[in-house]
């Protein structure tokens, strides 16, 4: 993986794609622990990931692309904010499931009554 | 012209019934028989008054006038065809009224001794009330499509009546047995009604049987397998009559329904409601003398068949009851071949043609007298002893003596003995039966004969023959004062009905006829009777062994006639082996693989395919999450395919 | 150079902590892993000159989330317990499906993105402008995406107190009679 970044300067200290490539790869890694993981705990840190993921994009193609505006910080920072809110009413949830069921497993959930 | 007063004749038994139906054990026993014998009785003094109003002034140049004092379209069928209820006054339909409310009002009386402290008191009048509001509506009817509504109203009251102790598996089986035979049969008299309708447009009695028959030539004209179609319309409706009047081979539901209390065998199984069938044949007369002659003939036919047949039945049961229902069909029988052996409308001092209807409807009034009478006898008996069973009696005379005078003139009536009712109006059913054909007089003449013998083998067994065993420690004694009243009125109106100039009010015509007896033919019907009453009292006066070695002898015929020939188990094999096996089998097989195969082939589908597609919404979001990008990805990865 | 070193530095972190931080099979150690990503993407933003965005990585997500995620396994779970995997079936079909994925995406970024981007060091971003950016309703000013981020952060306020308050709503029915309110 080393080797695509170091392999594409051309004269240019780091580029575009290589900022791409390390969002992707954070990108898959988080659908992978999404799809495995059954603890709801570790299925909110991959869905942190993506997210994250999605942020290095954002500032990346902004400081690329269109270096005099700030779309993409922007649209960053209100990941950040969304993902907040996101992560603390989960965590709510979690510690509600946790309470019912006694643990955090995804299963118990799969059935919304109860 | 007015006689509007007649509709409460129809209202009173509604309210009574109604009224007692309604309020059910809220109400007293005794308050409900009041309530329902003190509307009969105004029911019976208003008929009385009818029949007084109408006799007295409806006759026109000697000819009785037909009115309608009340006719209302009830529902509009098409442009010409409507559904009319009303009331319908003529001299047979005033005749019905006195026999209906009279008897009636009687089996109120009686049944308030006969029945007292039984169960459902309360219900069972407001059944009878039910009974007679629908009996009246039938004769009152202006069409017959009123007719036909109120034919099934009785049918229902009957049924209802017959299964009164509903707790009685026997009482059950009966009154589904009279409901399913006679709805049987009025399923032909729909049909019959439905034709006849069809051609004429009407269903109006007085524009059918009025007029010079234009109104049927419709009918006359188109013809169906040999017949037209009118011969298969009145054709019908007689089978619709034969079902209700318990002809043969449809009277296998009689006899069980004596399983119902026997107030009300007197008054719907013995007076009312099986002369329906007769007053229907004799409603659509004029049809049937005029248009239909065939099935006139083959109304007669089969009215003697079963008269002889049932008389034969009679003559070998041993419950009192059976006896006197295989007597009533016996009677029915006489009364068809009444009508059945007219060849006119007229009835004159030299056209003796229509003397046949008249006999019929005499005949109809007297037997509803005597044979009602017979019934009560019966339940008086059957209250004393408590069976049915003719061994558990005898030597009854002295116990019981008004029963015994009373039911003895019911005998005496019944064998056609002189002076007594049924011997005048028997005389005029012989002699037109003598004037149709020798053969059918004879035939008749020894029907006659064992109708007097099985009679009075009745009236021996019970009152004389063997001393009377005492059971339990108590001896039989006379029924109370409200059972014995209606007895002795109804044996007075035995003794003098042959004594109403009959002809001079009911005649096919509406002419008035002077009834004469015909001398030979009397002497004849007399000389059997009193020839068969005589055997009778040699057999089963005294207790001995002959009539046991009688049977003896002629033991085929014997066990046949004790077991009424077999029509039941006749009816069975047909019903159960060749309907049920060979038809409904078949049909049930196929609704059950095939109609619900297929259904339950759709369910079976159904649920595979849910159990299938089930799992694509597990609930589970991961699993949601893995299609959505597979497909993602797979949509991606095409599009790239396809467009470099 | 160096900014490239720092660059591969960061970049391997980032892609070696992400696959352990979902693979690892104590949560508390995944928890962990998750909070070195996130800074190795702090760095990152730091790299592309967004100083404002790395202090909020580092305040919001590496501070504030992050501390959620312990306070919250530290509530469910058992220090050193290890987590239940999955079938084997599942972990396959997941490997291949993410690494299909990795695969398509990373030839279409590679195939596609063939210019060679660079961008003048300019000097970063004042808080300033970030400031009139985010309070403005002019062009490419972001008033409006603000207020909608708060009213769901009203939002998200109400339904945690909701989600916190129900469960006790439910325990007092099961508890009391209802007769009492």
């Amino acid at each position: 993986m080393g080797e695509l970044i170091v392999n594409t300067s051309g004269g240019a200290p780091i580029p575009l794609t290589a900022y791409l490539i390390v969002s992707l790869i954070m990108f898959f890694a988080g659908i992978y622990g999404f799809f495995t993981r059954k603890n709801l705990i570790l299925i909110l840190i991959s869905i942190e990931l993506i997210l994250n993921s999605v942020d290095i994009n954002f500032a990346a193609f902004n400081r690329y692309l269109f270096p005099d505006r700030m779309e993409g910080l922007f649209y960053a920072l209100f990941v950040i904010a969304i993902s907040a809110c996101e992560t603390a009413v989960a965590i709510a949830i979690v510690i509600n499931v946790y309470r019912k069921f006694g643990n955090t497993e995804v299963d118990n959930i799969q059935q919304m009554k109860n | 012209m007015d006689m509007d007063y007649t509709l409460l004749i129809l209202l009173l038994p509604l309210c009574s019934f109604l009224f007692i139906g309604l309020s059910g054990t809220k109400l007293k026993p005794a308050v409900a028989g009041i309530v329902g014998t003190l509307s009969l009785t105004a029911v019976t003094l208003l008929s009385y008054y009818t029949a007084y109003d109408y006799f007295s002034s409806q006759n026109i140049s000697g000819v009785w006038q037909t009115l309608t004092p009340y006719n209302f379209t009830w529902l509009h069928v098409g442009e010409k065809l409507h559904i009319d209820l009303g009331i319908l006054l003529d001299p047979i339909s005033v005749l019905m009224l006195v026999v209906i409310s009279t008897v009636s009002l009687m089996v109120h009386i009686y049944s308030m001794g006969y029945m007292k402290g039984e169960k459902g008191f309360q219900r069972y009048y407001a059944f009878l009330s039910l009974f007679t509001f629908s009996m009246l509506g039938l004769v009152l009817a202006t069409n017959i499509f009123q007719m036909y509504i109120f034919w099934e109203l009785v049918g229902v009251s009957s049924y209802l009546l017959i299964g009164f102790y509903y707790t009685k598996p026997a009482a059950v089986a009966a009154s589904k047995k009279a409901f399913i035979v006679t709805r049987f049969a009025d399923f032909f008299f729909l049909i019959g009604i439905l034709v006849l309708s069809y051609f004429t447009q009407t269903f109006d009695f007085e524009a059918l049987l009025i007029g010079d028959g234009s109104i049927l030539s419709g009918a006359m004209g188109s013809t169906f397998i040999g017949a037209s179609a009118l011969t298969w319309a009145m054709a019908l409706i007689f089978i619709g009559a034969a079902g209700k009047s318990a002809m043969f081979p449809l009277h296998i539901w009689l006899p069980d329904a004596m399983e119902g209390p026997t107030p009300v065998s007197a008054l719907i199984h013995a007076a009312t409601m099986v002369v329906a069938g007769v007053y229907l044949v004799a409603r659509m007369f004029p049809i049937y003398i005029g248009f239909t002659p065939e099935v006139l003939q083959g109304i007669a036919y089969g009215g003697a068949f079963t008269a002889m047949f049932a008389a034969v039945i009679a003559i070998v049961q041993t419950d009192i009851k059976r006896v006197l229902a295989f007597s009533t069909i016996s009677q029915i029988g006489f009364m068809m071949v009444a009508l059945g052996v007219s060849t006119s409308m007229q009835l004159a001092e030299h056209e003796h043609g229509g003397l046949g209807y008249m006999a019929s409807m005499f005949h109809l009034f007297t037997h509803a007298m005597f044979k009602s009478l017979l019934f009560l006898g019966a339940g008086s008996i059957i209250h004393a002893v408590h069976s049915n069973e003719m061994a558990d009696m005898g030597g009854l005379r002295k116990y019981m003596p008004i029963t015994h005078i009373t039911f003895l003139i019911a005998c005496l009536a019944i064998a056609g003995i002189p002076p007594f009712s049924g011997f005048v109006s028997k005389d005029e059913i012989m002699t037109a039966a003598y004037g149709f054909g020798t053969g059918m007089g004879i035939w008749m003449t020894i029907t006659a004969g064992l109708t007097a013998f099985y009679m009075f083998r009745l009236y021996y067994r019970i009152f004389w023959n063997k001393e009377y065993e005492v059971h339990g420690g108590h001896l039989p004694h006379e029924s109370p004062r409200s059972m014995t009243i209606p007895l002795m009125f109804l044996a007075l109106l035995t003794l003098v009905g042959g004594f109403i100039p009959f002809g001079k009010f009911v005649t096919a015509d509406h002419t008035q006829y002077t009834i004469h007896l015909d001398t030979t033919i009397a002497i004849i019907s007399v000389v059997v009777a009193l020839a068969a009453i005589g055997l009778a009292t040699i057999l089963y006066r005294k207790e001995n062994d002959q009539p046991a070695r009688l049977a003896g002898r002629m033991q085929g015929l014997y066990k046949a006639a004790y077991h009424r020939f077999y029509i039941d188990e006749v009816y069975q094999f047909i019903t159960k082996k060749i309907i049920f096996n060979g038809i409904s089998r078949p049909f049930a097989w196929f609704d059950r693989h095939v109609i619900d195969g297929a259904i339950n082939g759709l369910g079976w589908i159904t649920t595979r395919t849910s159990e299938a597609v089930k799992g694509f919404q597990s609930g589970s979001v991961q699993w949601y999450a893995w299609v959505f990008l597979f497909a993602t990805l797979l949509i991606t990865f095409l599009t790239i395919l396809f467009t470099h | 150079m160096l900014e490239q070193i720092i660059f591969s530095i960061l970049a391997i972190a980032i892609a070696l902590f992400s696959v352990l931080a979902v693979t690892s099979k104590r949560i508390i150690r995944s928890a962990i892993y998750l909070l070195f990503v996130l800074l190795a993407t702090a760095g990152l933003f730091l790299m592309l000159n967004y100083h404002f965005l790395f202090a909020v990585q580092v305040t919001v997500y590496a501070g504030g989330i992050m501390v959620l995620f312990i306070m919250a396994i530290f509530l469910t779970h058992k220090p050193g317990k290890i987590v239940e995997r999955r079938t084997n079936l599942k972990i396959i079909s997941s490997i291949l499906l993410s690494g299909g994925g990795l695969i398509l995406c990373g030839y279409i970024i590679l195939r596609n993105v063939t210019r060679v981007y660079n961008y003048l060091k300019i000097n970063e971003i004042n808080m300033q402008d970030i400031g009139r950016a985010m309070m403005g309703t002019e062009k490419y000013q972001f008033l409006l995406p603000f207020e909608a981020i708060s009213l769901l952060l009203l939002a998200c306020i109400i339904g945690a107190i909701m989600i916190a308050r129900k469960e006790k709503n439910i325990e007092t029915n099961d508890n009391k009679d209802l007769d009492h309110k």
